[in-house]
């Protein structure tokens, strides 16, 4: 959550070109875009308290549903809840759900992914299953789990990384196999080095710059899929006040106070935007043969 | 679509949560739950509610709805309508506005267009579907008063009708499956413009639009179509979303009713037609290769 861009960039540029930095950075200007604003989401989130923000879960009866003022930046909602407050509160949700999730498909992807390149046989019954999972759309799947289970937080972060680790596991796979035939490889088995040490030490550091960019997609995609499901009221319980609840909670009222829905629709909007703008730069410096193309 | 089955059903019965509890309600004895368990034949092993499950799933039967106590399938035919016609009219939509977008965008790579359309690209899959189509509601239902704010006439009522309660679920949709064609086409494209043969044309004297479309386009086709294939998958999440916003009574809704009321079958039901569609869509998307690019065989 607190990923300044200056570490990103650190990461993204090896050590022996750092003087260069300022100049990479000009020529990929989305990762400083993307980076500042994600800074400013997260830091926002983590000072909420000291952003001239009240309670937001006060309630309020007088003071429902006030259109945005000097008092109530965001206006306030049916309850006389602060928008403001819990718009700038809603963002530790959306970014602890992104961020788990991006840790987490990315941990179970990489796993998966490097035991199909033991063995043939380990591949053909983990990939069938990962194919399986793939043909249902991920947001489908999250529904179901949560239909199925009682509304929190984790709950809903296991629901949507359910759905993103088949594809992560697919990268992995799709890098393993490149990866086997290569000299490298060969040399470390030639030499007796045991498989699992081959797949850890030499073919598991090769997957990571492609496992960053996907873990920044994921990342948005999952915040995205928070949103649809506590919208569709299926999602975070409705006492956490996470974008998606909020819009929900505005969605009958939308004619009469459109700012509950927008509000946060554009931080949500902003955040995503910036996840995605920064994971493009990256995935543009850590792949250059692909720089050129999207 | 067997491991879709198997991975349905496990999911669903798996998963912590009682049906028959949620069914009974609060004050339900145990004696009532063990009841619905039984009517249900919930109390049976595993193995067999599967085969049975499987057994009916053959024969058409997707269960009967706790709520409603109509068969799943007659409720998916109710309620198939209004979304067909969504996710058609946004395929259309799409395809016509993207493609023509990702082409110039190709072109003239690295002038304003190219950065407008790489922008619009970017916002449409960065920006929820449900945030678009409230900002258009905003403006075309409440600011001007042009379109209906939500709800859905058949189009039996007329194509006006039909046609202006489908305008704005249809751009809202289809802003985020535009994107995510209109980038895969200027990728492509320009992997196909930097070959040879497009310079053979361009020596040859073909005029621009020719060597564009007839050349360029028709070699850059197989990724253009896989993406709408993968893509389908946004446009399904999209349209339960999209059929909330705008109240149009169709399996999106049916959907999110069914997760309200936990009303099990039914979910179960809609998840695997939509699961299945969405392996259908993809199989005509392979098998469309072999037009695209006659190379491919299979």
């Amino acid at each position: 959550m607190t990923v300044a861009p200056t570490d990103l960039a650190a990461i993204a540029v090896p050590p022996k070109r750092r003087r260069g930095v300022r100049s990479y950075l000009r020529r990929h200007p989305t990762i400083v875009i993307g980076g500042v604003l994600l800074g400013l989401m997260a830091l926002s989130a983590i000072f909420a308290p000291c952003l001239g923000t009240t309670d937001p879960q006060a309630l309020s009866p007088v003071q429902r549903l006030q259109w945005p003022s000097a008092e109530h930046w965001f206006g306030t909602d049916m309850l006389g809840r602060d928008v403001y407050s819990r718009t700038i509160y809603g963002a530790r949700v959306s970014l602890t759900v992104g961020l788990s999730v991006a840790l987490l498909s990315t941990a179970f992807g990489l796993l998966i992914g490097l035991m199909t390149g033991f063995s043939r046989w380990v591949d053909a019954i983990l990939m069938r299953v990962m194919d399986g999972l793939m043909s249902i759309p991920s947001v489908l799947i999250a529904i179901a789990l949560m239909a199925l289970t009682r509304a929190s937080l984790e709950n809903v972060i296991f629901a949507i990384t359910v759905g993103e680790v088949p594809r992560v596991a697919r990268l992995v796979r799709g890098v393993v196999l490149t990866l086997r035939d290569l000299p490298f490889v060969e040399a470390a088995v030639a030499s007796g080095t045991s498989p699992p040490r081959i797949l850890w030490r030499h073919i598991m550091p090769n997957t990571l710059p492609a496992l960053l960019v996907q873990a920044t997609y994921t990342a948005a995609a999952a915040m995205l899929v928070e949103a649809i499901l506590s919208f569709l009221g299926a999602g975070t319980p409705p006492d956490i006040p996470s974008w998606g609840n909020i819009m929900a909670e505005g969605r009958s009222l939308f004619q009469i106070a459109c700012y509950i829905v927008l509000f946060p629709g554009a931080f949500l909007s902003a955040t995503v935007l910036a996840i995605n703008l920064l994971g493009d730069g990256l995935r543009d410096a850590l792949d250059p043969r692909l720089a050129s193309r999207m | 679509m067997v491991v879709v089955a198997l991975f349905v059903f496990c999911l669903l019965h798996l998963s912590p949560g009682d049906p028959a509890a949620i069914i009974a309600g609060d004050s339900a004895s145990p004696a009532d739950i063990a009841r619905i368990h039984q009517a249900l034949g919930l109390d049976q092993p595993l193995c067999i509610q599967f085969a049975d499950w499987v057994w009916r799933l053959m024969h058409g039967d997707l269960g009967i709805s706790i709520f409603t106590n109509l068969p799943v399938t007659t409720l998916i035919e109710q309620r198939v309508g209004p979304t067909v016609a969504l996710a058609l009219s946004t395929l259309i939509v799409s395809v016509v506005v993207a493609v023509p977008m990702g082409v110039i965008a190709a072109w003239k790579a690295g002038s304003w267009i190219d950065h407008a359309v790489m922008t619009f690209a970017v916002l449409g899959f960065s920006v929820p579907v449900f945030v678009i189509a409230y900002a258009l509601t905003y403006l075309f239902a409440v600011r001007v008063d042009w379109l209906p704010v939500q709800g859905f006439v058949g189009l039996d009522q007329g194509l006006w009708p039909f046609l202006s309660h489908l305008v704005m679920p249809t751009l809202a949709l289809a802003m985020i499956y535009a994107a995510l064609i209109a980038r895969m086409t200027r990728a492509s494209m320009l992997d196909v413009l930097a070959q040879d043969y497009i310079r053979t044309a361009h020596v040859k004297g073909l005029a621009m639009h020719q060597v564009l479309i007839g050349h360029a386009l028709k070699n850059a086709a197989v990724p253009i179509a896989t993406i709408i294939g993968v893509g389908f998958a946004s446009l399904i999440a999209g349209v339960v979303v999209t059929e909330t916003v705008f109240a149009i009574p169709g399996l999106g809704r049916l959907t999110v009713n069914a997760i309200l009321r936990r009303d099990y079958p039914v979910i179960q039901g809609v998840i695997l037609m939509f699961s299945a569609v969405y392996v259908l869509i993809n199989l005509l998307v392979d098998l469309s290769y072999t037009f695209l690019d006659p190379r491919i065989r299979y």
